[in-house]
Formats: structure tokens, C-alpha cells, sequence
């Protein structure tokens, strides 16, 4: 341990109360104002689309195309998981299969 | 009033949805729990972060600070950025947790990433409490992340089976759902909007600074998308009248 207990119950404190407020803050500045306000209710209606897009993004956010193995085994990976998943919608198949598809390639095919 | 034979029933439609973040979460909770022990933070810690703080990224951006000066206003900064991304949730789910009554703040209190992509995407069986169902998905999630980084803690480097890229499991999750979103709607914009603007934001910004910008630039384009939007749907309604 770097920090006292002290210090790092304030620390825990402070992330906590970071993720608090950017979870609670639209429920708190919205409350009641949803079925009024039009663009409020629009933001709803498309918004969870738009995160899911940059959640993916998010996910992959780390890999790199400049350097072996160039992405190839994410590459490989979503392709197989959309495919799968367009044709056999199992969602569990779908993500068993990706996962595991992914491990073997990064540990038997683009070994770094 | 729900009963204890519905909230079973509703704990039972719920659980099949959770089984991919069973995996992730223990997985990945697991590596966060074995990091702390080799950072001198005991499974306390890891158990009371996680209980508390439940944010998988933020709790690895919190092991930065535990290993340097101690710094108590950057951390809080540093985690009202890392989890802007919430705020687009918030939004998304103010409708749907409207009626939660006494469950809501804890269904908000744990909607993280994957909770939000469940909650919103998984509808329950017609016979089962649409709140109930929602609250034992988050629920499940929070425990298994919990319970993955206490285990990580305590059993630290014994384990010693090969699970590199385990935590794919994840993003295969979100494109799962991205998909099964992409084929229940026909309006593919905010989807598309969403990749494309994150997209071209991680390439400008780069890997760690990305998410901001991203969230500007999706609610600019959205924003002014919202008139299109709108014509379209009346246009649709009209059709279906």
C-alpha cells in the first residue's frame, strides 16, 4: 500500500461519488420534465442506439492496426460474432463462439 | 404488491440473461482483485471498491492513484470523465425505470455498461414484473463482479490456466446487441452515428481521450438530425393510420 487507509478510503470516496453523479445526474436534471420536453424524449428514443455504437468502439478502442497482428484477431472475431448472430440470433451462441474463436487466435494463431 | 413466488419468477427470466457477464465479470473482477493484492491492496479493498465504486474502469484508473501521490480532487475528476459515457444511459433509461418505484436508485446506482445494454435490450415474459426482472439483472451483475474481484484477491497468482482474451467476452456482448438492435429497427442513423462519431474521435484523440469529444459529437449530429427524424415518424404514423 502506497497510502494510508485514511487516504485511500478518500480516494475510494471520490470515485464512487464520480460514478454516482454520472449515473444519477440526467434522472435528477430530467425528473418529470421527459413527457414534456420533445427533445428530451427524442434523445431517449435514439440515444441508446448511438451508445451501443460507441460502446463497441469503446471495447476496441485499444487495438492497433499500425502493429502486428494489426487487429486481424478483433477483425476475424466481430465478423464471426455478427455473422453468427444474423443468422442464428443465439445470443449465448453468439458470444460463446466469438469469445472463444478470439481466444484460439490469440493464443495459437497471433501469438505476440 | 409483488410476491415472493413472482420476484423467483423474475429472478429466473432474469438470470439466463446475465450468464455472458457471469463470464466477463468473474473473469475480469478475478484480474482486477489479483492486481490490487500485487499493489499491497488486500481483497478488503478490492471487495470494498468494487461494492461501492462498481465501475470496472474506473476502478483500474483508481489503481493509478493508490500507486502515487495522493491527489483526492484529480480522482474525482479523473472519474466524472471516465464515466461520462453514464450520463447517455441516464438518458436512455429515464422512461423505462420511470415506474421502478423503490428499486430505482439501486437499478441506477448499478447500471453499468453491460447492465444498460441488457436492461434496455432484454424484454421479460409477458407473466413476469417488468421491474423485478430489471432489478435482478442488475442485481446478478453487480454480485458477480463482487464476487470475481474477492476471489481475484485471495487466490491471487494460484490460478494458473491460460485465459488470455477471456475478456473479449465482453465486446462480444455489445456487438451482440448492436446487432440485435441493427436487426430490430429499421432507422439505422443513431447506430451508425454512434460508431462513426467514436470512430473518427479515436482516431483524432486517441485511445484516452477519446469518449468526450465522442458524446459532443453524437449529440451534435443527433441534434440536428432531430427535425428529419421526426417527419419521418409522422410520415410513418400517418402510413400505419
Amino acid at each position: 500500500m502506497t497510502l494510508t487507509p485514511a487516504q485511500t478510503l478518500i480516494i475510494l470516496l471520490m470515485f464512487a461519488i464520480g460514478v454516482i453523479i454520472t449515473r444519477f445526474l440526467p434522472f435528477v436534471i430530467f425528473k418529470g420534465a421527459k413527457s414534456q420536453n420533445s427533445y428530451i424524449r427524442y434523445l431517449g428514443e435514439v440515444l441508446p442506439y448511438s451508445a451501443i455504437g460507441m460502446l463497441v468502439v469503446y471495447c476496441l478502442k485499444d487495438v492497433n492496426l499500425k502493429a502486428s497482428p494489426f487487429g486481424i484477431p478483433e477483425g476475424i472475431a466481430v465478423i464471426c460474432i455478427a455473422l453468427l448472430h444474423y443468422w442464428k440470433e443465439n445470443t449465448l451462441l453468439s458470444i460463446g463462439a466469438g469469445t472463444v474463436v478470439y481466444m484460439i487466435l490469440v493464443q495459437y494463431v497471433f501469438m505476440t | 404488491m409483488s410476491t415472493n413466488k413472482d420476484k423467483i419468477k423474475a429472478l429466473k427470466a432474469a438470470f439466463p440473461h446475465t450468464v455472458p457477464i457471469f463470464t466477463g465479470f468473474i473473469f475480469i473482477g478475478m484480474a482486477y482483485g489479483i492486481l490490487m493484492e500485487s499493489k499491497g491492496y488486500g481483497f478488503i479493498w478490492s471487495a470494498l471498491f468494487s461494492l461501492l465504486v462498481f465501475a470496472g474502469s474506473s476502478q483500474y484508473v483508481a489503481i493509478t492513484f493508490l500507486t502515487s501521490v495522493f491527489n483526492p480532487f484529480y480522482a474525482l475528476a479523473m472519474s466524472l470523465m471516465v464515466n461520462a459515457r453514464h450520463l447517455f444511459y441516464g438518458i436512455s433509461m429515464i422512461e423505462k425505470y420511470k415506474d421502478a418505484g423503490m428499486l430505482k436508485p439501486f437499478l441506477i446506482f448499478g447500471m453499468c455498461d453491460e447492465t444498460f445494454s441488457i436492461v434496455y435490450s432484454a424484454e421479460p415474459p409477458k407473466d413476469v414484473d417488468e421491474n423485478w426482472f430489471m432489478f435482478f439483472i442488475t442485481l446478478l451483475n453487480y454480485l458477480y463482479w463482487a464476487v470475481g474481484s474477492v476471489l481475484g484477491g485471495l487466490l491471487g497468482s494460484v490460478i494458473s490456466i491460460n485465459t488470455k482474451g477471456l475478456d473479449f467476452v465482453l465486446t462480444a456482448l455489445f456487438v451482440v446487441i448492436f446487432i440485435g438492435q441493427w436487426k430490430s429497427q429499421k432507422e439505422h442513423k443513431p447506430a451508425v452515428i454512434g460508431v462513426l462519431c467514436s470512430a473518427v474521435c479515436l482516431i483524432i484523440f486517441g485511445q484516452n481521450n477519446f469518449i468526450i469529444p465522442s458524446m459532443i459529437a453524437i449529440l451534435a449530429v443527433l441534434t440536428m438530425l432531430k427535425r428529419d427524424y421526426k417527419q419521418k415518424n409522422e410520415l410513418a404514423e400517418e402510413e400505419t393510420e
